[in-house]
C-alpha cells in the first residue's frame, strides 16, 4: 500500500491484515516447520532447563556476586562495587596463585602431549598385547586423585619402596624429597593426565589416513620430512585439543596440590584459594571472584592454543579439530 | 630410482641396488630395534612401574601392621578395613555413591539424549548458540561454575543435601552426554527412521522401536564413562556435600585432611582400596556389556566421512 491511501483504508486495511493474520497462523506452523522449528523442538526443552538453571542462572548470579564485595573487602581495597578484583590483582597472596598455578599446569600439559606424541607413533602400529596395553592404561583414569595421591605419599615418600630401592643401588645417599612439594603434584598430574592424553592423540593418529604418508614415503620423504610436512600438521587439531583437555585437568587441580603438594607455599594453586574463600572464610563474593578470575584466565590459554593451531593448518584434516 | 631399466635385453641387476638403499626387503621388520623404539618402551616400562608402586604400596599399607623403616610391614592384618568400615561409616558413604551416580546417569541419559538426538539430525533457529551453550560446562573449571552454583544451593537451603549432590554432578554430565552421543546418533542412518515413518509409525514408535535399540550400545558407553567421571569427580562434590551425602572420594579427602594431622594412614589406605576396588568392580561389569572404545570407535568412522 502507498501512503495516501493509508489514512483512508484502514478499515480495509485492518480487515485485510486479520484476514492475513488468519492465514498466516495456518501457515505460520508450516513456516515455522519449514525452518526447523515443530513440535519435536520440545524434546531439547529439558536440556535447555537444565542449562539455564544449573550453569547460566549460578553463573550469572555468581559474577553478579563479585561485584558485592564485602564491607571489609570495601573498607581493605575500596574500589567500591570493583573492590574484589583490586584485591584479586593488588592482593600478592592471591594474585601469586595465578603463576604458582601456570607453572604447574602449564609444563604438565606440554609434557603429557610431547611424551604421547613418540610413543603413541610407536605403539601405532599393531603387536601383541596392544589391547592389554591400552586396558593398562585406562587404569589410572579409574584410580582418582586421592588415591594417587595416598599412593604417591607411600610410593615415593622418604622411607618409600623409590627411595628405598634408590638408596638401595647407591644412585643416591639422602632420601630425595619427592612428595609435598612441587614434583609430588606434578607427579600426580602426569599420572592422571599422560594416558588421558595418549588415548586421545593415539586415537587422533589412527584417523589419519595412512596412504597420505605411504604417498610421501613414495616420493623419497624420509621420516623427518614426514613427520613434519605430513603427520605433524594432520594431527596439529588433535594435539591443540589435548592440550587443551589436559591443560583444563591440570589446571583446576585441587585434592592433589592439597594432599600430595605444600598447600600454603609452591602448590598454593588458584583452585585452592578460591576454596579457601568459600568455604573457610566464607566470603562468597571473593570466592565467586577467584572462580571467575579462573575462567578467565584459562579461557586466554585456550585462545592461544587455538591462535597456534589456526596459524598451523587450515584445511579439511578428516578429523573435528 | 630404477629409471636405467628401460633398454631390453640388459641385464638387470636385479637384487643388490635394493639391499643396498635400505637394510631389508619390504615388509620384512628388524629383528633389533631401533634405539628410539628402545626409549619409548623403557619410557612405558618406567610409567607402568611407578603405577605398580603406587598401587601396591597402597594395598600393602592396608593390610600391614606396623611399616616405617623396612621392605614390608611386620605382620599383616585386616583390621585397619573393619575399623575404616566403622570410624567412616562406610556403608553409608558406598550407599550414598551408589545412589549419587545412579541418578546422575539415568537423568543425564534422560535429558541428554533427546537433546543429542535434535542435534544431530536437524537444523532449527540459534543451533550454534544453543551447541555452545551445551559445551561451556565441559570448557570451563569445575571450580569457576562451581562455586557460584554451590552459593546458590546454600542460599535457597540445599546445601549438603543428597539433592545438591546430584544435581550439582548433572552440570558437567549432562552435556557430556549429549557431546558424545551427537556423533553416535549422526552415525545411524537416517533413511531407517524415514522408512518407519513412511510406514506409518508416530514419533514415539520410531524412538521405541527403531532408534532405542540402536542407541542403546552408545548409551551404555556414554553411562560408562558418566558413571567413571561421577565416582571420581571430587571437586564439585566436595563443594557441596556435608555428612550424610559425602560420596567415597569426598570421605577419604575428609580423613586424610582431617584436623590434626589426618587419621592414621593405614585407615586412609584401607578405605583407598575399597575405593578402587568399588571402581574395578564396576567397570568389569560394566566392560562386559560394553566398551567405551566402541563409542570413540564410531565417532571416529563418522567422522572420517
Amino acid at each position: 500500500m502507498s501512503a495516501p491511501t493509508a489514512g483512508r483504508g484502514t478499515p480495509a486495511a485492518r480487515r485485510g491484515g486479520r484476514a492475513a493474520r488468519g492465514k498466516s497462523t495456518a501457515s505460520m506452523r508450516h513456516r515455522l516447520a519449514e525452518r526447523g522449528v515443530d513440535v519435536s523442538l520440545l524434546m531439547l526443552l529439558p536440556a535447555l532447563v537444565f542449562a539455564v538453571v544449573l550453569f547460566i542462572y549460578p553463573f550469572s548470579y555468581g559474577i553478579g556476586l563479585t561485584f558485592q564485595p564485602t564491607p571489609a573487602m570495601q573498607e581493605q581495597w575500596g574500589a567500591g562495587i570493583w573492590s574484589n578484583y583490586v584485591a584479586f590483582f593488588r592482593d600478592g597472596f592471591i594474585f601469586d596463585s595465578v603463576w604458582i598455578t601456570m607453572r604447574l599446569a602449564l609444563p604438565v600439559a606440554l609434557f603429557n602431549v610431547l611424551v604421547s606424541i613418540p610413543v603413541a607413533f610407536k605403539l601405532r602400529h599393531r603387536f601383541r598385547g596392544k589391547k592389554a596395553l591400552t586396558t593398562l592404561l585406562v587404569l589410572p583414569i579409574t584410580l582418582g586423585t586421592v588415591l594417587t595421591a595416598q599412593g604417591l605419599l607411600i610410593f615415593a615418600g622418604r622411607q618409600g619402596w623409590l627411595n628405598r630401592f634408590l638408596l638401595e643401588i647407591g644412585v643416591i645417599d639422602q632420601p630425595l624429597q619427592l612428595v609435598n612439594n612441587y614434583l609430588g603434584v606434578m607427579f600426580s598430574l602426569i599420572i592422571s593426565g599422560f594416558p588421558f592424553a595418549f588415548l586421545l592423540i593415539s586415537s587422533y593418529l589412527s584417523g589419519i589416513d595412512p596412504s597420505i604418508e605411504a604417498a610421501a614415503k613414495t616420493m623419497g620423504a624420509d621420516w623427518k620430512q614426514r613427520f613434519r610436512r605430513i603427520t605433524l600438521p594432520l594431527l596439529a587439531p588433535g594435539l591443540a585439543t589435548t592440550f587443551i583437555l589436559t591443560f583444563v585437568l591440570a589446571f583446576s587441580v585441587f585434592p592433589s596440590a592439597r594432599l600430595v603438594g605444600d598447600a600454603s607455599g609452591e602448590t598454593r594453586v588458584m583452585a585452592l584459594m578460591a576454596y579457601r574463600a568459600f568455604g573457610e572464610l566464607l566470603d562468597y563474593p571473593m570466592a565467586s571472584t577467584i572462580a571467575v578470575m579462573m575462567g578467565v584466565v584459562e579461557l586466554v590459554v585456550i585462545a592461544v592454543v587455538l591462535l597456534w593451531r589456526s596459524s598451523m593448518y587450515k584445511g579439511s584434516t578428516g578429523g573435528k579439530g | 630410482m630404477t629409471a636405467h631399466t628401460t633398454a631390453p635385453g640388459v641385464d638387470l641387476p636385479l637384487p643388490e641396488p635394493r639391499r643396498k638403499g635400505s637394510s631389508r626387503a619390504p615388509g620384512e621388520k628388524a629383528l633389533v630395534a631401533a634405539p628410539s623404539t628402545w626409549i619409548v618402551w623403557a619410557g612405558v616400562a618406567a610409567f607402568f612401574v611407578f603405577l605398580l608402586g603406587i598401587l601396591t604400596s597402597v594395598v600393602v599399607d592396608s593390610f600391614g601392621r606396623p611399616w616405617f623403616d623396612t621392605w614390608l610391614p611386620e605382620t599383616a592384618t585386616a583390621e585397619w578395613y573393619s575399623g575404616a568400615w566403622d570410624r567412616f561409616g562406610m556403608a553409608e558413604v558406598i550407599g550414598v555413591t551408589l545412589v549419587v551416580a545412579v541418578s546422575v546417569i539415568v537423568l543425564s541419559v534422560l535429558i541428554g539424549v533427546p537433546a543429542a538426538y535434535l542435534l544431530a539430525r536437524r537444523t532449527f533457529p540459534l543451533k550454534r548458540t544453543i551447541t555452545l551453550l551445551f559445551l561451556l560446562p565441559v570448557l570451563m573449571p569445575p571450580i569457576t561454575y562451581g562455586i557460584p552454583l554451590a552459593t546458590v544451593m546454600y542460599n535457597i537451603g540445599l546445601g549438603r543435601t543428597l539433592t545438591a549432590v546430584i544435581l550439582v554432578n548433572l552440570v558437567p554430565s549432562v552435556p557430556f552426554v549429549i557431546m558424545t552421543m551427537t556423533p553416535f546418533i549422526e552415525q545411524i542412518n537416517p533413511t531407517i527412521e524415514n522408512a518407519a515413518r513412511m510406514s506409518g509409525a508416530s514419533m514415539r514408535m520410531v524412538f521405541q522401536r527403531i532408534l532405542l535399540p540402536l542407541l542403546v550400545p552408545g548409551i551404555l558407553a556414554a553411562s560408562v564413562l558418566v558413571l567413571v567421571r561421577t565416582v571420581g569427580m571430587f571437586e564439585l562434590t566436595y563443594l557441596v556435600s556435608g555428612p550424610g551425602s559425602d560420596t567415597l572420594v569426598v570421605a577419604i579427602y575428609r580423613a586424610m585432611t582431617a584436623s590434626g594431622g589426618g587419621e592414621a594412614r593405614q585407615l586412609v589406605s584401607s578405605m583407598a582400596v575399597v575405593y578402587t576396588v568399588t571402581m574395578m568392580v564396576i567397570l568389569i561389569i560394566a566392560l562386559r556389556y560394553v566398551s567405551p572404545t566402541q563409542l570413540v570407535a564410531r565417532v571416529k568412522d563418522s567422522r572420517e566421512d
